[in-house]
């Protein structure tokens, strides 16, 4: 299931919901609070910084009943969580570039230990040279660390992911810990009218909280959590072996559970987005362009206008970006003879962007050589502009005829 | 002894296992018979080593305090290594390995999600208790510790201080005390051994937090120990103890030396042993046989530089000055506090 579902109908006539008028950040907090955590930690970072605060906020008017930590950094907010989620806690935090990097090491252990932690990256770009503004730096430097990861483009899309991800993380066929990427600057301050679930059609959709049943901090089952394992003898190893590869297999889950619950969200709310891949006006496209996140706005209207000049170019947004959605991808790439993608951070080993990185592979495995190029742009805050897709799109029609640059393009380069 | 023992009991010896011909009621958590044997037999520690014993006195006090409703979370260090060797785990409570740096704060989210399911009708209390060598708690971890003293978290920490990073071979920590020998401060050079001042202590920078209950004591005097842990778990909030323990390989002492060597550090100043309230010492051990610091350097091997054909009379004196300040500062010479 990728684009076509996007237009099957919903059956579901859902309830009437609240019209608002919100800030990203702020969504990512409404959503927090339908999704109903018992306990979430924070630490203030900009971008992210009021995504907390309207936390907090909620948390002190009653309308949210779950505990706050402020913890003194990062590293202890993921721990806090940790301890929470194994004592039975549906836990949240969000974070960013510094923040992220800052608490690397129980980042990792939280998906090893299979808790179904969600916790939003509002990207940032990082770190040096400094910059507090938007860019999935951060959020791709992590990328292969066990985390599902998530990447929203508008700002309703935001809110209702960020209640979908508790119900992917702590799926019984997943259990590990979700990022909902959102833009920083672009969806983190964007405002834009969103409908609000309400809470009861929220509660029913989440189903009765079980996030501790495979590993607990409890006297009634008590267990030794984490204890040292490998070595190259003994139970260790294979042992070892199994857990990682239970690790992989909850991930691979998570691209049909993820499937599942946005069809889910979309018969009872109303609202379908793509799961995994969306393709747009990618039927009878000669070659297509590839975007993640809130730049996927202006490269769909630099796609219509292209389309209305007689250019045959369509666009493949990836929404699920961990895992690497490889099947729904090589669907899209059956349709196109030449594609380019579009990065919003650097990839150093590979220069080039890091989701082309991933991309080759996809090709390689379509068994056909497809011509393709890496474009990046919107570094540190950067606007990718409908001018700027143009460009992209002139390029890669090139591609068609002529051979492919190794270099990428650095759309901001001469801005 | 009775028809209702249900443990043997091997020490003997101390000033306070001694305890078992006493009535039931009265005797130590140790000396019970239904002693709940925390960390079970079994376990990979060295011969003689001090934080295996205080770890287990501790949690046993504590399960007993607790009605065995409790939960450890446990830094990186000897203590989890030689406790938990997969498949095998020697811990009789829902324990958890978290990582070297972070205990204090994952301690601090097991109790924050006992509380709120508690408030939710969701669960029963469970008490929570943090533990951590000294350099998990004075080096990595102390930013998360001080966080959760600052947020009066209820969640006992334990730290076993053995003055070094004993787990990876015996580095030198910042609790490692003045002139020791360790892998990273060998007895070379103009400055032989640990060259900084007397090592960071802890009790002090937790009492500086104002929170309700700080203590210290030495496995020398396990009754003691048994005594702060209970009345720790007596109290809700962020509560401190730091436990002298020993190491036999790291101090290069006996075996058989370890409850020597504790309370050798008590009874010559170096390691003060008291108990404060809210900031304020409200108590200490008096010193029983007041002894020069010699006594305690002498017998480990961590000091033998000091030692050689030219004694280190200067070293020497400065540490004994450093034992003679803790004497006056907490009081170690006159009769017991309150
Ligand atoms: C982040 C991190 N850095 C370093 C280590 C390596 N390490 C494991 S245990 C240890 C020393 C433990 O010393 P201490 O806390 O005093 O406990 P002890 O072993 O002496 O009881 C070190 C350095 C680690 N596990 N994690
Ligand atoms: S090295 Fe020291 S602390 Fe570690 S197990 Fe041996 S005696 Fe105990
Ligand atoms: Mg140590």
């Amino acid at each position: 299931m990728t684009t076509a579902t996007l237009e099957t109908p919903i059956q579901a006539k859902p309830a009437k919901q609240k019209v608002m008028l919100v800030e990203g950040n702020e969504a990512a907090a409404l959503g927090v609070a339908l999704a109903r955590p018992d306990m979430v930690a924070v630490y203030p970072i900009t971008p992210q910084s009021s995504l907390v605060e309207h936390v907090a906020k909620l948390i002190a008017d009653g309308k949210m009943d779950a505990d706050i930590v402020d913890a003194e950094g990062e590293h202890s907010v993921l721990s806090v969580l940790q301890g929470g989620a194994l004592a039975g806690a549906r836990t949240y935090t969000a974070t960013c570039g510094p923040g992220l990097a800052f608490m690397f090491e129980p980042y990792f252990r939280t998906s090893g230990m299979r808790l179904p932690i969600v916790m939003s990256i509002v990207t940032r770009d990082g770190i040096t040279p400094q910059s507090v503004w938007g860019g999935h730096q951060d959020a791709m430097t992590v990328r292969e660390v066990g985390w599902v990861q998530v990447y929203c483009e508008t700002v309703q899309e935001v809110l209702d992911t960020t209640i979908m991800a508790f119900k992917i993380a702590e799926h019984h066929d997943v259990m590990l810990p979700v990022n909902i990427c959102l833009d920083g600057n672009y969806l983190s301050y964007g405002t834009s009218r969103v409908e609000l679930p309400n809470q009861e059609d929220v509660d029913a959709f989440m189903g009765a909280k079980d996030v501790n049943w495979h590993v607990a901090l409890d006297p009634l089952r008590p267990m030794a959590v984490d204890p040292l394992t490998g070595g190259s003898g003994g139970k260790g190893p294979s042992t070892f072996v199994r857990y990682r590869k239970g690790q992989c297999k909850g991930m691979q889950n998570s691209l049909r559970v993820i499937e599942e619950i946005h069809e889910e969200w979309a018969q009872r709310f109303g609202r379908r987005f793509a799961p995994l891949v969306e393709e747009y006006r990618l039927d009878g496209a000669d070659y297509a362009i590839m975007t993640l996140g809130s730049m996927t706005g202006a490269a769909k209207d630099a796609i219509d206008e292209a389309r209305d000049a007689g250019r045959k170019v369509g666009l493949i947004k990836i929404k699920t970006f961990s895992p690497f959605p490889i099947d729904a991808l090589l669907k899209s790439f059956a349709k196109i003879q030449a594609l380019g993608v579009v990065d919003r951070s650097v990839g150093f080993r590979w220069n080039c962007g890091p989701m082309y990185q991933e991309t080759m592979g996809v090709l390689y495995r379509l068994g056909r050589h497809i011509p393709s190029m890496s474009f990046i742009g919107g570094l540190a805050g950067a606007d990718i502009t409908v001018g700027h897709f143009h460009r992209v799109i002139e390029a890669t029609e090139k591609l068609l005829s002529n051979p492919a640059p190794i270099e990428p393009v650095w759309l901001n380069e001469k801005d | 002894m009775s028809a209702l023992q249900t443990v043997k009991f091997y020490q003997t010896g101390t000033f306070t296992v001694g305890n078992r011909l006493l009535a039931p009621e009265e005797r130590s958590v140790q000396a019970n018979m239904q002693r709940t044997n925390s960390l079970n037999s079994g376990h990979r520690a060295c011969q003689g080593c001090g934080e295996a014993l205080g770890a287990r006195y501790a949690i046993d006090a504590a399960m007993n305090a607790t009605n065995r409703q409790l939960i450890a979370a446990n830094a990186t260090g000897c203590l989890e290594v030689f406790s938990t060797p997969y498949p095998e785990t020697s811990w009789q409570i829902p324990w958890i390995h978290s990582l070297f740096g972070n205990t204090a704060a994952v301690a601090t989210g097991i109790a924050a999600a006992i509380k709120i399911k508690k408030q939710k009708g969701q669960g029963q209390d469970v008490r929570v208790v943090a533990q951590g060598g000294d350099g998990g708690t004075t080096d990595i971890g102390f930013g998360c510790l001080s966080g959760m003293f600052e947020r009066n978290d209820d969640v006992l920490y334990i730290c076993y201080d053995n003055g070094g990073y004993m787990n990876t071979g015996v580095q030198r920590s910042s609790a490692t005390p003045s002139a020791a020998r360790t892998a990273t401060t060998m007895p070379l050079g103009p400055e032989p051994g640990n060259p900084f001042g007397q090592g960071k202590f802890v009790p002090a920078i937790a009492m500086a937090h104002e929170i309700p209950y700080v203590a210290t004591a030495t496995v020398a005097d396990l009754r003691d120990l048994e005594n702060k842990v209970t009345k720790a778990m007596g109290i809700r909030g962020a509560r401190y103890i730091h436990i002298l323990v020993p190491c036999p390989l790291g101090w290069g002492t006996a075996s058989h030396d370890t409850i020597r060597m504790a309370r050798l550090a008590k009874e010559t100043g170096v390691f003060p042993v008291f108990e404060a309230e809210y900031g304020e010492v409200k108590s200490a051990l008096a010193i029983r046989r007041p002894l020069p610091v010699e006594e305690y350097l002498r017998p480990q091997k961590r000091f033998a530089h000091l030692f050689g054909k030219t004694p280190a009379v200067a070293t020497i004196a400065r540490i004994q000055a450093q034992a003679d300040k803790n004497i006056r500062r907490y009081g170690l010479l006159a009769k017991e506090v309150a």
